[in-house]
């Protein structure tokens, strides 16, 4: 069986899990076995619904316990979930919480891990799946030569496909301890969809030359119903909060739309960005470096194509 | 405190990537190595704060062949103590964290610290590893860490958001940007570098369940498509028509 874990921060399931269950599908059908989810912790809302996107069982551990992350707890939890179902493959997401999963449930499961795989595996003779490397410049195709694996999927790797029907939810009799750890949340990102998950960002760099000038990237990005993030200096010099900052050192990002704007694309800028499906570089200098990794570009002032590229948006819908 | 700092040797991230034997492997020619900036610029640095501010030690490791002695010196200039390098040619994650568990656990440190990932395979798994081996919490994407006798507080980063986890030592936390700030070795460090003890050790068997096999580029952009500045209903229409994303 493929057992894929599917997070629910807050009790809510989110896009990266139906992305998962997805997956997790397509990988059972290749290996010729069923696929089921978990879910952890108290209050999971609509779980059922998973069985849309391809579960034909959906499980949960209903502990309090699970209701904070702690990555010991969440290990054990679907170990033990993986060796009662008889699961021999895990799926997760490649978020804060799947990253923090991988590798430590491959050490538990006596598995082969592949953290953030981006394609879907194939078996013929031997199990392989690849994924992104050096910063998105390359991919690896990695070989899993154990009976159990892990698989952690990057985010909008795939489309979520709905095409079953709603499932039962059945509690699973696992016990799990209590944490040594207290945890609490803040958010930050307002009501946008937080960067790693958006499917369109909108971002600006230093030649916006202050963080008065803004307004004009909220509103396109308000427009669109994007997420807006920054380049490295403009995070740096605290025109724009950190969280916003992508590339190398901040958030690396795949979304279907990236929209660039008076960033000139540095190598550390890109290697953050790289995956993106469709990249738009608004830039007034035509020999800025990002023109080379754009897919449309625009050589011209921001101060004058932003405003008309949100009029031309707004006449369009 | 006695503290152990994973450190990573990658080759630099203005590197050209490229590769060799039909595919398989990483072309190493011509390629610069750098730590890998995670390790050095926050996992290393914050290490070094904490035993500058509490006292007690900061231990590197490395799992790799004697041409890594370079950047295990380098660490050794920004300020940790002494060194481990396991002398070995690791061929996955697994292997690597079984190496530093073993080293962790012979030496009994509160924490031991790790750059969120490297730049060349971006796995993240080694810590998630490490801390499974020793039975021990394990904070990634770490932002922020303040840590008074065997209490520490530690910021990270989740999507959206911020987490704040309380915890007692040990455990084992990945680095993110925020944590310290770059250091650069000074002449002095250089120097003391020369004597600080660098312990060789052979590896201990482990597995390699998860391998690369092959290695290709991503097809290359077919080259950017230039719009009016002018035009820029042309722009929308390229996007809804034509690349059909919004």
């Amino acid at each position: 069986m493929v057992l894929v874990y599917a997070e629910s921060p807050g009790g809510q399931l989110k896009k990266a899990a139906f992305e998962a269950i997805t997956y997790g599908k397509k990988v059972a059908d290749l290996l010729g076995v069923d696929c089921a989810a978990i879910t952890l912790g108290t209050n999971v809302a609509d779980a059922g619904q998973l069985g849309k996107y391809g579960a034909s069982k959906v499980y949960n551990i209903g502990s309090a316990n699970l209701d904070g992350f702690d990555s010991q707890l969440y290990t054990k939890a679907i170990a033990d979930a993986a060796g009662q179902l008889g699961a021999t493959t895990v799926i997760l997401s490649h978020t804060s919480t799947g990253k923090s999963l991988c590798g430590r449930l491959a050490v538990r499961m006596d598995a082969g891990s592949v953290s953030g795989a981006s394609g879907l595996p194939t078996n013929d003779g031997s199990f392989k799946v690849t994924k992104g490397v050096f910063s998105g410049k390359a991919v690896a195709t990695y070989e899993i030569n154990t009976e159990n694996k892990v698989i952690s999927l990057m985010g909008n790797a795939l489309k979520p496909e709905d095409t079953g029907a709603e499932v039962g939810v059945d509690a699973l009799g696992i016990e799990v301890g209590a944490s040594a750890l207290t945890t609490a949340q803040s958010k930050q990102s307002g009501e946008m969809v937080p960067l790693p998950e958006a499917e369109l960002v909108v971002s600006a760099g230093r030649g916006l030359k202050g963080p008065e000038n803004w307004g004009m990237i909220e509103e396109l990005a308000g427009i669109l119903g994007a997420t807006t993030a920054c380049s490295r200096p403009v995070a740096d010099t605290g025109w724009r909060p950190h969280h916003e900052h992508v590339g190398q050192t901040g958030v690396a990002i795949r979304p279907n739309l990236y929209i660039a704007i008076a960033i000139s694309g540095a190598i550390q800028h890109l290697a953050g960005v790289n995956s993106s499906k469709v990249i738009v570089v608004i830039n007034k200098d035509p020999e800025a470096p990002f023109f080379k990794a754009a897919d449309y570009g625009v050589v011209g002032d921001a101060f004058e194509v932003v405003p008309r590229l949100i009029e031309a948006f707004k006449s369009s819908t | 405190m006695k503290l152990l700092v994973c450190i990573s040797k990658t080759p630099d991230t203005t590197s050209k990537i490229a590769f060799t034997n039909g595919n398989s492997e990483f072309d190493t020619t011509g390629i610069q190595y750098i730590m890998n900036p995670y390790d050095e610029w926050y996992a290393l640095v914050r290490a070094i704060e904490l035993k500058e501010a509490a006292g007690g030690s900061v231990t590197v490791i490395n799992v790799g062949p004697a041409t890594n002695d370079q950047t295990i010196r380098k660490a050794l200039a920004i300020g940790a103590d002494d060194a481990i390098r396991v002398n070995a040619e690791p061929k996955s994650s697994m292997f690597v964290a079984k190496q530093i568990a073993e080293q962790a656990k012979a030496g009994g440190y509160d924490m031991v610290f790790l750059g969120k990932e490297t730049i060349d395979y971006n796995g993240s798994e080694i810590g998630a590893m490490v801390a499974e081996y020793l039975d021990q919490p394990y904070i990634s994407y770490a932002t922020k860490l303040e840590a008074t006798g065997n209490q520490a507080t530690v910021e990270r980063d989740i999507e959206g958001g911020i987490e704040t986890v309380n915890l007692s030592t040990p455990f084992v936390l990945s680095a993110a940007k925020g944590l310290a700030e770059q250091r650069i070795p000074n002449l002095r460090g250089i120097m003391m570098a020369i004597r600080k003890p660098m312990n060789v050790v052979e590896p201990v068997g482990a597995n390699d369940p998860a391998v690369t096999v092959s290695f290709e580029l991503p097809p290359a952009k077919t080259g950017v498509k230039l719009v009016d500045p002018e035009n820029m209903g042309e722009l929308v229409r390229l996007l809804k028509e034509e690349a059909k994303i919004i």
